[in-house]
């Protein structure tokens, strides 16, 4: 479904990411590791174009979406939710929403993304009229969740997503993702949380400074190397 | 002791100045809530959409309301231009650069129309009557004036609330990337603020023209009391400016009455420089 080749990518002088490959195929979900700094963020600002690779290749569904800007991508089928969460917090949880359904595709089909929204996360129906700044960190990572959702996407780039999150908060976060996950969807997901992202992927990318250093089934990988690997970088 | 009387109408008077100087800051905080960028030459641009009301009723002999329309229109492809021919080429370059970039749009303009027209004061001399209330005098063109600007800044409200584009509008205004990772094409949401901006720039001048002489230095008189309300209010917060307009006018208003024209603005800008030492990111600022 995805595939990138030979991505290079940075900001100014600095170059983030060295000859990056990756692929993700239909309805698998696969995560890429890392200890801080490595470049992870930098690849999925790349697929969503909001960064320019300086080289390399972006297919997505068989087209070549390489140096596309960020809001012909999302109306392609990717929708990013950005590390940070980035919701827009003097706008209510469901003007947030509605933001999510911007492209008139998206729009058509508005109502019944948002019950299929509502029905994952319930908590965002009841606070729909609060402002989304006053949701507490959980609540807001749900809500950008829910955001992305609304542009019916077909590959969804989740951004450290437990990033800041209370250790109760992170599990059921991650029961939700999986959830996600069960309806369908495809999913290339970013985070620290090691130990919990390999329970959840099919596959996973280990990536230190710039460079993709491992590749492999989730199961088949040792997570004590694996960690070793993202946190020490040994 | 002065008549009860002659305050009413000053403070009713306040209210319906305050009226279209609401307009005017709403128009120029709503672009630059979104560009980050303050339109020096906005009154300017009202005061060219004046002179279009003014020409189109005297030498073309159109209806009052079909020329306020045209003006409308005007101030937004007006609105546009300056977006894409000014602001849109140096959008990353550094704001002191952008500020001068539309001050000299200001001075290109005030020239412009002083080559064009000359400085002559021009007025359209309404013969509208003047409405007696309760011993108060009240000039029907400043009702009218107040009605229609409370209709626009209605309207404003509508589409910024009720609308995907206009949602997206304050959506910028909080996170320009993320609104991109909506699907948002940036320069789509700048032209149509610049658009919606101007059009206000239009309506302004539509009911400034039937009550106010238009001249090239037209946007002198209003520019100034314009950027305070902005200020005063919090730069890019709606809510603020249309408090704020409201303020301000009373001031001068009441001042005007109790003293005299001249203090009345005195009166306003020393208030304003008070303020400003109390409450630095205006009367309405979030506590950070």
């Amino acid at each position: 479904m995805l595939e990138l080749r030979g991505v290079t990518a940075g900001y100014g002088q600095f170059t983030a990411l060295w000859d990056v490959g990756l692929r993700v195929a239909a309805g698998e979900t696969v995560a890429i590791v890392g200890p801080n700094g490595a470049g992870k963020t930098t690849v999925m600002r790349v697929i969503s174009g909001v960064l320019r690779p300086r080289a390399g290749g972006l297919i997505f569904d068989g087209e070549s979406l390489a140096g596309r800007p960020a809001h012909e991508i999302v109306a392609r089928g990717i929708a990013h939710v950005p590390e940070g969460r980035r919701i827009f917090p003097d706008l209510t949880v469901a003007e947030n929403l509605r933001m999510g359904a911007f492209l008139p595709p998206a729009r058509r089909a508005f109502g019944q993304s948002l019950e299929r929204v509502h029905a994952l996360f319930p908590i965002l129906a009841e606070r729909r009229r609060q402002r989304a700044g006053s949701l507490s960190g959980g609540e807001q990572q749900m809500l950008a969740i829910g955001r992305a959702l609304m542009s019916r996407p077909k590959l969804i780039l989740l951004d450290e997503p437990s990033l800041g999150l209370a250790p109760v908060m992170v599990l059921r976060l991650f029961d939700l993702i999986r959830r996600i996950r069960r309806e369908g969807y495809t999913i290339l997901i970013v985070e620290q949380n090691v130990r919990q992202v390999l329970r959840l992927a099919d596959r996973a990318y280990l990536l230190e400074a710039g460079r993709l250093k491992m590749e492999g089934r989730s199961d088949e990988l040792s997570e004590q190397e694996f960690v070793r690997k993202a946190y020490l970088g040994l | 002791m002065m008549d009860p009387i002659f305050l009413a109408e000053a403070a009713l008077n306040g209210v319906l100045l305050a009226g279209v100087l609401a307009l005017l800051a709403l128009g120029l905080n709503l672009i630059f809530g979104v560009l980050d960028i303050v339109w020096i030459a906005y009154v300017d641009l009202v005061a060219v959409c004046m002179y279009g009301v003014y020409f189109l009723v005297t030498l073309y002999g159109w209806p009052l309301w079909a020329a306020g329309l045209a003006a409308v229109g005007l101030g937004g492809l007006l609105g546009i231009a300056v977006h894409l021919l000014i602001i849109s080429p140096i959008l990353g370059s550094p704001p002191v650069n952008q500020l001068l970039a539309t001050g000299g749009l200001l001075f290109f303009l005030q020239s412009f129309m002083t080559l064009l027209w000359t400085t002559d004061h021009r007025s359209l001399r309404l013969n509208l009557p003047i409405l007696q209330a309760g011993g108060m005098f009240i000039p029907f063109t400043r009702l009218l004036a107040f009605g229609v600007a409370v209709l626009a800044v209605l309207g404003l409200y509508l589409f910024l609330t009720r609308t995907y584009m206009g949602t997206a509008i304050r959506a910028v205004s909080q996170d320009r990337e993320a609104m991109r990772l909506m699907g948002a094409d940036p320069q789509r949401v700048y032209v149509v603020t610049s658009a919606v901006g101007g059009a206000m720039a239009g309506v302004a001048a539509a009911l400034l023209i039937i009550q106010y002489p238009v001249h090239p230095y037209f946007g002198a008189a209003f520019g100034p009391l314009t950027f305070m309300i902005c200020v005063l209010g919090g730069l890019g917060n709606m809510v603020g400016a249309f408090v704020a307009s409201f303020i301000l006018s009373e001031i001068i208003s009441f001042g005007g009455v109790l003293l005299s024209t001249e203090m009345g603005y005195v009166l306003a800008f020393v208030l304003f420089i008070a303020l400003m030492f109390a409450r630095p990111g205006g009367i309405l600022a979030r506590r950070a």
